[in-house]
């Protein structure tokens, strides 16, 4: 019975699977497999889709493709440089005095800086329900009561749409959104020091909500384009002005953030109606734009797809770009229309394995390599630049690096009495001094890289990564206090010299020499899960270098954000993603007034330094030059010798993708690079079927083991039966 | 009968309220809608007023079982308690700490939750019950010595490597079905042949020995003895009336467990990527969304009381001897 | 200075206790025939064995102390490092301190990832660099590994034929003595099977142990026998660290909650009324709850109150300790349900016994009823839940850790290192090592724990055969 029961499960298997094409492992549909679709994983659901909320990258890569901006960064040149995107062109600020005079941008008297921004006319929304009218043009789906709710679970479920040509005011009625009071941006808090009247039109908003409740309409929609916000004017149907308080010469980065996109005001009014946040429609979850893409299924649990927005008004493939580009293809399209992939199917990944495995067998087109398979994936050569190993390279994987706009690092907290260096007294500050250089250079960066993200990285001579302005390479760009420059690179000082440091600091042998007991420091982290024994395992071990006791403290993000917040971490590990690609957004992270403790700035270490805050003013409003560099050059000096961090790495990004894809070129300051991107779906097509071929010698030698292991069985069955047969 | 379904579902509202009471402690006294409030609200640039702003949004700016300020029944109605635990008992679990619906998620999650814990519960039953009668059959054999070592040995290997070694060999090495994902309908089939394959593995060997031990039992008995000397076949004395015997205690222990099928498996449901309840509760727990956990927590319990009613329901169609009352 | 951790206290709480009931059990006849069934069992003796081993190595590990630190040139040495070290810490050292850079295999020479090394001519090249410590001893790998390899397991084996010898003397001179018969026959008997106390098992298994762990204890001394993992850190060292927390887990908690059930069972299967609604009711009301929920309810708060409150904790191992103390308590109060079930079942059944109507008439009080009476007689049951708890629990752990909700990232334990290795399978070449030991050492311990259990179970209470009580964690996460 067992046999035949185990063959017919096989049958069924093999059936189950001969149904599904020629590879068994294939993910996806098999009528999609020719098809100009893009195939691309997510591992966290994204919390936000609305733009007015969303902050994170992962959120970054669905949205930069539906929501367009005034600006955006140049796909393929570097520095990076604003081109406009949704505007006519690049604004260009002009600065004013109290009185509206045209004054220079470096006069003491500018008291605003004007923006004024022109979109291109005849952009059009992508189809939505929100915009769709009835015959005599009203719109259709803005007075739906319940019962026209009752079978609407997604906006699929509408059976009309509609569009509208894009205008300056939504634009302004995304600004607006900024200061809801049931949303909560979280640039708000910075916005409303920069952008005239913000502040107030916010304390409007939350009277007239309080009063919109108090009328018992605690959801009814708040109409924000009745209400005046003073910074923001329309000047006709395609052109308006931003009006910021003094100079903000950065502000123009942020009009390349999905923060300034447009919003329609009928979308908002429709999602508005009653009934439709329970039915989970959100301009969280279903975004309105005007981009090359639009979010056609949302199930962040699954998968969510984008499709080709059929109102696009295409763009053109850039024409120039770095030095390089030309040689290695990128602008082989250059001119043709913009976007060339159809859809993009995003699969819910949660694991990294299943990711990386996935990827090799070509059902993913790219990827990000894990520390765990980087030595299967990258070689690297005899100059020290990485590339894909033979066995990839065999498959036609390809290779892209660069280094990111980001730093990790060790901060030292300013106010802590053993590590800091707000005390009072002169000789503590120094001790503290020299024990922070001393700690600096014991940890060992190079060697953290090579085990924790094999070799993706850059060790920092400070917190300006390279790639932005600010960063100097080669012997004048080093931290003098941690390296040498030896025979052409940077070289650690010994940890002879850290020991000598820390006795000069008054801890011989890491006891102190007051009272001979041993040195103690806490160093916080979020590290925590199991997997993070063996980085906590090195902390500890370059802090025993100087025989310095360490007690690793693993909290949850909550508790650590809390302790760093009251200032009661005393040495912790965190890093810092850029905004936009200026030192402004690195060196701010020291300036003294942005205390952590004190103001709940950004600067989380809180160093206070008056001469540096008093640069940090001057840089903060200059163009790119020689004067800004010379200034920033001191900033540094300052900060490598105070070393209030120990300056870790700069993380490099390394992704792999399939010979099909191509135009592919990283950019961490922009996310919108899909409109880009191509792929060649009928060699995809045939690779995965070479690589994914069934081996069925298992399923074979199954049967094989599971029919020897029953034979024993059915003999004894038979000895029985005959024994019985004989006992009768 | 009626009666005593009614009475048995009023003794189970003590029960949920017992429960809420547990789960309103663990969540709210202990870890504040601050700490749950940072922790949404991202990295960047995170000010009290966003955490204030947040509270208020979700309803925990309120204090947590009187409200002085409110008026009327609003004292209680008005509170954190209220909104948040008592509410569950209308089946209304609110929002997701991150904004979303979770009586939604629920019922959309439901469906592969129990497109993986059918197959597997059904499949289970019958070839550790098939295992078990075989073993009994070749009782007191060097087969049934071996067979129970053999169960004894595969429950002792944590489900975990039969998890990951089967998902290693079957997936990434031979190519035989996709390593991870999941899709409606019929589809489906083809990433649940795995994940299923290895859950009856991991619990066959427990079973097996349970049931094979309930087969001797019902073997020693009278009852056997006279059908043997009546002359029947062994095979007719082990299906006909061994099995159907001893379906009874089978059958009543495993009723329990059948409303929880639809919590899914915590365990497969994460490492094969299939987006059911059990991963649902996985990813809350490492989110820290407590809204989602307690919600959980409420439809478990509501769950195993419904299936140990059940079980006292099978007891009477199984048994016509027992009477409820 | 030494330190004695939460869990130390206990463990040794526990073989103060297990000491105490060996001299109650040894005075009774009635019990000891039990334990004498226990003892004839094969499987179950050579299981216990087994068992007796990791205990040993449990034990060693849960004697802790902080290291005074060396005195510097010119001063006082008083103070005391802030690692926490234990026994099994100090025999172990050479392995513990011993680590290399990253991963290399088992009995490896060189390191198992390339790296960029700097040529005596100057230039760069991508080779498989020398570990520091493993073969170190080797002047030309290539050629002397396997001679020195196969030298050091012949080294082994003898040492492990030395020590079984002096064993089975020690157990046939003991047998000899025991029933006053000369040493041939009393070892043929042994060889036979033909004593009461299965000797020819624990023989076997000892010999088995012993072949396996000699060659392991000469090749350590050279080598890492299991490889290393990703930080270089021995994975010998990693699986023995590992024994402790497992039988901690298998144990605190059934010591944690045994109390309470056995009290609240017993009283409200002897009391009965209202004492019985209400510990019905506490019992329905926390099993009904899903165990992994509550028990990652109960560990995410058990972490806030930890990290609120550094000061308490002096190390962190302490802080690592309190909170694996927690988990086994969270776990015991998830588990106690089942037995208490049984227990109130039980003494359902037993209060209406002549005796106890007897003791009642008497006039005896309650609770002399329940502790002299009861007690002893539901016993049997305590223990086959105890035993049978055991390897649920340390299943229990591997998963919870998986889960996020185990032990503290510090703490080394078999969930900690299958999560880890879990990791490694996705590299090419394949990282096994880990995984495989973490498996094999689970294994043994747990399935040494099941068959010892069958044996216990068998001898003292046949009926309740096959029965699981394992805590609810189990099938649910499975």
């Amino acid at each position: 019975m067992r046999v035949i029961l185990i063959h017919a499960w096989l049958i069924t298997l093999a059936g189950f699977l001969a149904g599904c094409g020629a590879e068994w492992n294939n993910p996806y549909q098999t009528e999609d497999g020719g098809k100009n679709i893009l195939y691309s994983a997510f591992t966290e659901r994204p919390k936000h889709l609305d733009p007015v909320q969303s902050y994170s990258e992962d959120e970054a890569e669905f949205n930069a493709q539906i929501y367009e901006p005034p600006l955006q960064y140049h796909y393929l040149k570097r520095p990076y440089t604003l081109i406009p995107l949704a505007a006519e062109s690049v604004p260009r600020p002009r600065t004013v005095d109290a009185a509206d005079r045209d004054v220079p941008a470096n006069s003491p008297r500018v008291a605003y800086t004007l923006y004024e921004i022109h979109i291109r006319p005849g952009i059009l929304y992508q189809p939505h329900p929100a915009f769709a009218r009835d015959e005599r043009g009203e719109l259709l789906y803005h007075s739906l009561k319940q019962e026209d709710l009752k079978n609407i679970y997604s906006l699929r479920d509408f059976p009309r749409s509609g569009t509208r040509e894009l205008t300056a005011e939504d634009y302004i009625y995304q600004i607006k959104r900024l200061a809801h009071p049931r949303l909560h941006s979280p640039i708000f808090g910075l916005m409303s020091e920069y952008i005239v009247g913000l502040k107030e039109f916010a304390a409007t908003l939350k009277a007239e909500d309080k009063a919109l409740a108090g009328a018992g309409g605690k959801n009814t929609w708040l109409d924000l384009s009745n209400i005046p916000l003073a910074g923001v004017e329309l000047i006709d149907r395609y052109r308006y002005r931003i009006r910021i308080r003094g100079r903000y010469p950065q502000f123009a980065y942020w009009l390349a953030m999905n923060f300034f996109a447009p919003v329609p005001i009928e979308a908002d009014r429709f999602y508005a109606q009653p009934g439709m946040i329970e039915k989970n429609l959100t301009l969280d979850w279903y975004p309105v734009g005007t981009g090359p893409y639009m979010l056609t299924e949302n199930n962040p649990n699954a998968r969510m797809v984008l499709e080709r927005n059929p109102n696009y008004r295409g763009e053109a493939y850039p024409d120039e770009g770095e030095q390089g580009d030309q040689a290695v293809g990128l602008l082989a399209d250059a001119g043709k229309r913009i976007p060339f992939i159809d859809k993009v199917v995003f699969s819910r990944e949660r694991e990294g394995i299943p990711y990386w495995n996935k990827f090799l067998q070509g059902y993913y087109d790219f990827s990000g390599i894990s520390s765990d398979s980087f030595d299967q994936a990258v070689r690297i050569s005899v100059e020290g630049e990485a590339s894909v190993s033979p066995e990839m390279k065999e498959k036609g994987i390809e290779l892209k690096t660069s280094v990111g706009t980001a730093t990790r690092y060790f901060a030292f907290n300013w106010l802590d009495p053993v590590v800091g260096g707000g005390q009072a007294d002169a000789v503590a500050r120094e001790r503290a001094k020299k024990l922070r250089q001393a700690v600096s250079i014991a940890i060992d960066w190079e060697e953290f890289i090579s085990i924790f993200a094999n070799g993706r990285g850059i060790p920092a001579q400070g917190p300006i990564p390279p790639g932005i302005f600010g960063f100097k390479s080669g012997s004048p760009g080093i931290n003098p206090v941690v390296y040498d420059w030896v025979d052409g690179t940077p070289r650690r000082k010994s940890i002879e010299t850290a020991k000598k440091l820390l006795a000069e600091a008054g801890y011989p042998d890491g006891r102190d020499a007051g009272s001979g007991q041993p040195l103690v420091l806490y160093l916080d982290t979020t590290d925590r899960g199991p997997g993070d024994k063996p980085r906590l395992d090195w902390y500890r071990k370059q802090f025993a270098k100087l025989a310095i006791q360490l007690e690793v403290r693993g909290t949850d993000y909550n508790r650590f954000q809390e302790k760093v917040r009251k200032g009661a971490a005393q040495i912790f590990v965190w890093g810092w993603n850029a905004d936009y690609p200026d030192p402004e957004n690195f060196l701010f992270l020291f300036h003294g007034p942005q205390s952590r403790a004190k103001t709940q700035g950004e600067n989380a270490a809180n160093y206070s330094n008056p001469e540096y805050d008093r640069l940090f003013e001057q840089v903060k409003h200059m163009e790119n030059g020689p004067a800004r560099q010379a200034l920033i050059d001191r900033m540094l000096a300052i900060l490598r010798e105070d070393a209030p961090w120990s300056f870790g790495f700069h993380p490099k990004d390394y992704s792999l993708h399939h010979e099909w894809v191509s135009n592919l070129k990283p950019n961490n300051m922009a996310r919108n690079g899909l409109k880009y991107q191509k792929i060649d779906a009928a060699l995809r097509e045939t690779m995965r079927a070479k690589w994914n071929r069934p081996v069925l010698w298992p399923l074979g030698l199954l049967a094989i083991v599971l029919a020897a292991s029953a034979a024993p069985a059915v003999m004894g069955w038979r000895r029985r039966e005959r024994a019985s047969g004989r006992g009768q | 009968m009626i009666a005593y379904i009614v009475r048995r579902l009023l003794y189970a509202i003590p029960i949920l309220i017992g429960v809420n009471l547990l789960t309103f402690t663990l969540f709210f006294v202990v870890n504040t809608p601050d700490d749950m409030a940072r922790m949404q609200l991202g990295i960047k640039r995170v000010t009290p007023e966003a955490v204030q702003k947040w509270k208020a949004e979700r309803g925990y700016d309120k204090p947590l079982v009187y409200n002085e300020a409110a008026d009327g029944a609003g004292k209680v109605t008005r509170t954190i308690f209220f909104e948040k635990s008592v509410k569950l008992f209308a089946l209304d679990f609110g929002r997701a700490d991150d904004g979303r619906d979770i009586g939604h998620e629920i019922k959309t999650r439901m469906g592969p939750s129990l497109a993986i814990a059918l197959p597997v519960f059904l499949l289970g039953l019958f070839v550790t019950v098939t295992f078990a009668l075989l073993l009994a059959f070749f009782r007191a054999t060097y087969l049934d010595f071996w067979g129970v070592v053999a169960c004894v040995a595969l429950m002792s290997i944590s489900s975990l490597f039969y998890i990951i070694g089967g998902q290693y060999l079957v997936s990434k090495v031979w190519h035989l079905v996709p390593i991870s994902g999941y899709a409606g309908g019929l589809d489906a089939t083809r990433f649940l042949i795995l994940p299923v394959v290895i859950s009856v593995a991991a619990g066959i060997g427990s079973s097996t020995r349970w049931y094979r031990t309930i087969f001797l039992e019902e073997i020693g008995k009278d009852y056997v003895r006279t059908a043997r000397a009546k002359g029947l076949s062994e095979l007719t004395v082990l299906f006909r009336h061994v099995l159907k015997n001893a379906m009874i205690p089978i059958l009543t222990g495993v009723v329990v467990v059948i409303p929880l099928l639809f919590m899914g498996s915590l365990l497969v449901e994460s490492f094969f990527g299939i987006p059911g309840l059990g991963s649902y509760t996985i990813d809350a727990i490492n989110a820290q969304d407590f809204a989602v956990v307690r919600s959980m927590v409420f439809i478990g319990s509501v769950l195993y009381i419904v299936g140990l009613l059940l079980t006292d329901l099978s007891y009477t169609l199984v048994d016509p001897r027992v009477r409820l009352q | 200075m030494p330190i004695i951790l939460w869990t130390d206290a206990l463990v040794f709480l526990l073989v103060v206790c297990a000491a105490a009931a060996g001299r109650y059990v040894s005075r009774r006849e009635y019990l000891l025939s039990s334990w004498r069934r226990v003892g004839e069992s094969r499987a179950g003796m050579s299981a216990l064995t087994v068992l007796a081993v990791f205990v040993l190595i449990g034990l060693f590990d849960s004697l802790h102390y902080r290291p005074r630190l060396e005195a510097v040139a010119g001063e006082q040495a008083n103070g005391y490092s802030t690692e926490v070290r234990s026994v099994l810490d100090t025999l172990l050292l050479p392995l513990k301190t011993k680590t290399e850079k990253t991963y290399s295999a088992p009995l490896a020479t060189h390191l198992y990832a390339r790296e960029t090394v700097e040529m005596p001519d100057g230039g760069q090249a991508r080779v498989f660099p020398r570990l520091k410590h493993g073969g170190i001893h080797l002047p030309d790998p290539a050629a002397d590994w396997a001679g020195d390899v196969a030298a050091r397991i012949l080294h082994g084996v003898a040492l492990a034929v030395l020590a079984w010898l002096t064993f089975t003397a020690a157990a046939v001179q003991a047998t000899a003595l025991h029933w006053g018969m000369r040493w041939r026959t009393a070892w043929r008997r042994i060889w036979r099977g033909e004593t009461h106390f299965a000797w020819n098992a624990v023989l076997v298994t000892l010999a088995l142990l012993l072949f396996l762990a000699g060659p392991l204890v000469t090749l350590a001394g050279g080598y890492h026998v299991f490889g290393t993992d990703k930080v270089g850190q021995d994975v010998l060292y990693l699986t023995l660290k590992s024994i402790r927390t497992g039988l901690v887990i298998g144990t605190i908690t059934t010591l944690a909650m045994l109390p309470f059930a056995v009290a609240l069972g017993i009283v409200a299967g002897y009391l009965g009324g209202w004492v019985d609604d209400v510990i019905q009711y506490l019992y329905t009301t926390l099993n009904s709850i899903p165990g992994v929920l509550l028990i990652a309810a109960a560990v995410l708060m058990m972490q806030v109150v930890i990290d609120t409150h550094p000061d308490w904790f002096a190390t962190a191992a302490q802080r690592a300790d309190a909170r694996l103390l927690a988990l086994c308590l969270i776990l015991g109060v998830t588990s106690w349900t089942g037995l208490c079930r049984l227990l109130r079942a039980e003494t359902l059944k037993l209060r209406e016994f002549e005796y106890i109507q007897a003791a009642q008439a008497f006039g005896a009080s309650s609770l002399r009823i329940m502790g002299r009476h009861i007690l002893p007689n539901v016993m049997h049951i305590v223990l086959i839940a105890v035993v049978m708890d055991f390897s649920g629990l340390v299943l229990a752990e591997a998963v919870l850790s998986y889960i996020g909700i185990g032990v503290d990232p510090s703490t080394i334990s078999f969930g900690s290192m299958i999560n880890t290795a879990r990791l490694e399978l996705a590299r090419e070449p394949v990282v096994w090592w880990s995984l495989v030991a973490a498996f094999a050492f689970m294994f043994v311990l747990v399935l040494a724990a099941n068959l010892f259990s069958d044996a216990v179970r068998d001898a003292f209470d046949p009926r309740l055969a096959g029965r699981q009580i394992a805590p609810a964690t189990q099938g649910q996460a499975a």
